[in-house]
């Protein structure tokens, strides 16, 4: 009987989880109901998985009220895959973030921000199984307003000057998104998204939908962070507590790219004339321009998590330059390349929790020799960053080689955007082996070299995350599943 | 035609204040001008006769956003720290954002068009079975509160997400205390003998017509969005007058800590009892024998839950600002 109801249940449980958090005394219980809740929704998405690979797209009604009536949610195999990289990513951070949390965040103060964290990603969770428009965006509003929460409660005060920019790009992001919506509603008089694909035949290319499209395109882009409209994210990732950015880093900025997905192949094109090629001609150059300058800037930071949060931006225009080529083997890797990075930065920015637990900062200088003094943890970041870069064996090279595969294939200057893609991947060797040459080959800051690993949990977790990588590239039959799935839905409207 | 005239001038009025509030560096003055802005945009909803969103925008937009600004201008100075040059890029940017608006404007459907999309799509579903589905006079409250109850779910999670925020930053609910709950006794305007007696006066009504906009909603416009504003305005009021620590003695911390989570629990749990009692997420006809009744039993109670969380959040803020500072 609940198993019809898991759509509605993927997002009611953390987020009615969360006012009973923020009534706990304890950072200690809080955290734990807070983790609890979380493998909860962990395994709830998993049974929606299941349940998808097996009978197709999930549908329901909230309220009992038919879409367009009432409010629909819409699971398919792209949302699932979603939802997996949402609540694995939190688990994964609030598990492994325990002490480094209880540094950052005092005892008092606790509660409410681990009732931002499952507020954070109840809403996330709403955004993947929305199936209406305005949904969107009040489940954007709550985990955009719930991350403004996270952030800010950094231990450093560069993170409240961090966050407010982040506030205010995200606010205009999401008025840009509504405006859109607006227009759509006007023309169409209808929220529900298959309903506005099925009705914006009949008023196509006139002014208001023009606008629109160009409204909810370039709000959602920069609530995504690509390439130049990502000025608010290496500040807002360097500051957050780094358990945090763990889960920020891994699944925010891929939701939104999941909503502008779904908007532009699922609504705009095949209604709109014209609109595929535009998307591309707008999207494909600065994704190039974040793949090849994020790399570069990379490379110059001296703060790991901003090295990393640099590396994120490049990250995002691969995914951007896969979608933007709008074929099918485009949005494969488009899709898959979302859960590979998801995996490889989430490992990576656990590594640093670690770091910084027994380092105190996440400065290079302060973490000389840091391979010597933590093997274990130093070796899988080691993996995690060669499934960055995408050598074979790991997930990331899944991704990658679909990538190149889709660019080749592709009519316009496919070897000019092959070149960048290697381009920027030798770039992220050179960065990553910046940190790597430090961290194994200079003197710690003390001169002597004391092994100083976390503790074994930790470790164990970071180790499972890491491995994770190495599975999903030996085996990615899940992800490739849901890839497959996903595109097929997307390009429904297409063909 | 009187219509359309008043609706130019008070347009007219909206841009000349908003480029006021962008003109001016005193921040006094610009709060105050952003209090009239949302008052100007109140009486444009009601001109298109918008009055559930009008109440909203005149309670919360109006009244306590501007209350709330007032209480954190006490923590900083009261004029801009430098005049920033006008930047030509942020200009050139807004005004292609204003041309494409206007652009899409003129593809717009006129005013009143009774042939619009969004009159006659899902809006005449709505208007022709509410009366048989729900069967409440004011179709607003049950596209809110009953058709698109989820959302109004996920606002009341976004006014509760506000309340940690400032209360994870500044201090509120079990957290740190608020600071100043037992300075010494001359607070607020008490020693102002004029607004002492006229607000004693006005508190207990205002208090009583909140709770009337509360438990009227479902036959005039109102609810517990614009219900719980007014409730909050009537005790910063108060607050004002007597002094912040006899509000907090009325309404201490911890009960607005319950309040705010208690509220949005409440809303969730009529949404699971839907479930348990064999119906969908958030489905109302089947919380009593008679579908109507269950409809009307459970936008009562989540009006309740609405109403319970923005009175405390909106409290807690108020108190979290002027604790500071």
């Amino acid at each position: 009987m609940l198993a019809d109801h898991l759509p509605a249940l993927q997002v009611a449980l953390p987020l009615l989880t969360a006012p009973l958090v923020i009534l706990l005394r304890t950072g200690f219980l809080a955290w734990l109901v807070a983790l609890l809740a979380s493998l909860c929704s962990l395994g709830l998405a998993m049974l929606l998985t299941a349940t998808v690979l097996e009978t197709g797209t999930q549908h329901y009604a909230v309220g009992g009220w038919l879409p367009p009536m009432g409010i629909g949610l819409t699971v398919d195999g792209l949302s699932a895959l979603v939802l997996l990289l949402i609540t694995g990513a939190s688990s994964l951070a609030l598990a492994g973030g325990r002490l480094s949390l209880r540094k950052d965040i005092d005892n008092r103060r606790a509660p409410m921000f681990y009732g931002a964290w499952l507020i954070s990603m109840a809403g996330l969770c709403g955004i993947a199984v929305a199936g209406d428009a305005f949904n969107v965006f009040v489940f954007m509003e709550i985990s955009a307003l719930a991350t403004y929460v996270l952030i800010a409660g950094g231990r450093d005060r560069r993170a409240l000057s961090a966050v407010f920019k982040y506030l205010i790009i995200g606010t205009i992001g999401a008025t840009f998104y509504l405006i859109g919506v607006g227009f759509l509603y006007m023309m169409t008089g209808t929220l529900n998204f298959a309903d506005i694909a099925l009705r914006l035949d009949e008023v196509t290319e006139t002014r208001p939908i023009v606008i629109a499209a160009g409204f909810i395109t370039i709000g959602l882009a920069l609530k995504a962070a690509i390439f130049p409209l990502h000025v608010w994210l290496p500040r807002a990732y360097t500051y957050a507590p780094n358990a945090a950015t763990v889960f920020i880093a891994a699944c925010s900025t891929k939701v939104v790219i999941y909503v502008l997905l779904r908007f532009n192949f699922e609504v705009f094109h095949g209604n709109l004339p014209g609109h595929t090629d535009l998307f591309g001609v707008f999207i494909i150059p600065l994704a190039l321009a974040g793949i090849v300058l994020a790399s570069a800037i990379a490379i110059f930071q001296t703060n790991l998590k901003t090295m990393l949060a640099f590396s994120s931006v490049a990250q995002i225009g691969y995914i951007a330059l896969a979608a933007g080529l709008t074929s099918e083997a485009g949005l494969m890797a488009a899709l898959l390349h979302m859960f590979n990075h998801a995996l490889a930065k989430g490992t990576l920015f656990l590594c640093v929790v670690a770091f910084v637990l027994t380092s105190g900062s996440a400065s290079m200088d302060s973490l000389r020799g840091i391979g010597k003094r933590m093997p274990w943890t130093m070796a899988a970041f080691l993996v995690a960053g060669l499934s960055l870069v995408g050598v074979p064996g790991t997930a990331g090279f899944i991704s990658k080689w679909y990538l190149v595969v889709a660019v080749i294939g592709w009519d316009g200057w496919g070897a000019a955007l092959v070149a960048a893609i290697v381009i920027s991947s030798l770039m992220a060797v050179v960065y990553l082996w910046r940190f790597v040459e430090l961290a194994y080959y200079s003197e710690p800051p003390g001169g002597e070299v004391v092994p100083m690993e976390v503790s074994r949990p930790l470790r164990c977790l970071i180790w499972f995350a890491a491995l994770a990588n190495i599975y999903f590239g030996l085996f990615p039959q899940l992800p490739l599943a849901l890839a497959r799935s996903g595109t097929e839905t997307l390009l429904g409207g297409l063909f | 035609m009187t219509t359309l005239l008043i609706g130019v001038f008070l347009l007219l009025l909206l841009v000349i204040t908003a480029v006021a509030i962008v003109r001016s560096t005193d921040l006094f003055s610009g709060v105050m001008l952003s209090g009239i802005f949302s008052l100007l945009m109140a009486l444009n909803f009601f001109l298109l006769d918008a009055a559930d969103v009008a109440l909203t925008e005149a309670a919360v937009g109006a009244g306590v956003a501007t209350v709330l600004l007032l209480a954190g201008l006490k923590l900083t100075p009261s004029t801009e720290a430098r005049a920033r040059p006008v930047r030509p890029i942020a200009i050139i940017v807004v005004a292609i954002i204003a041309l494409l608006m206007i652009y899409a404007s003129f593809g717009q459907p006129s005013l009143g068009d009774p042939t619009a999309p969004a009159q006659t799509h899902v809006a005449p579903w709505y208007i022709e079975n509410t009366p048989e589905l729900v069967d409440i006079p004011n179709i607003v409250t049950a596209v809110l509160a009953s058709y698109r109850g989820y959302d109004t779910l996920g606002e009341v999670f976004v006014v509760l997400t506000a309340g940690i925020g400032v209360m994870f930053l500044l201090g509120g609910g079990r957290g740190k205390p608020f600071s100043r709950l037992h300075t010494d006794p001359p607070q607020g305007l008490s020693h102002y003998l004029i607004p002492k007696v006229i607000a004693r006066m006005l508190a207990p009504f205002i208090l009583l017509f909140a709770l009337f906009i509360q438990f009227h909603g479902e036959y005039s416009p109102g609810g517990g969005f614009q219900a719980g504003a007014i409730f909050v305005a009537g005790m910063i009021l108060y607050a004002l007058v007597r002094g912040e620590d006899k509000a907090l003695a009325v309404i201490p911390p911890h009960v607005l800590l319950w309040m705010s989570a208690g509220g949005a629990l409440l809303y969730g749990s009529v949404g699971l009892l839907g479930i348990a009692m064999g119906g969908q997420f958030l489905e109302y006809s089947v919380l009593a024998d008679n579908p109507v009744t269950g409809q009307h039993i459970g936008i009562i109670v989540i009006e309740l839950g609405v109403g319970l969380t923005v009175t405390g959040v909106l409290l807690s803020i108020f108190h979290a600002f002027a604790a500071r500072d």
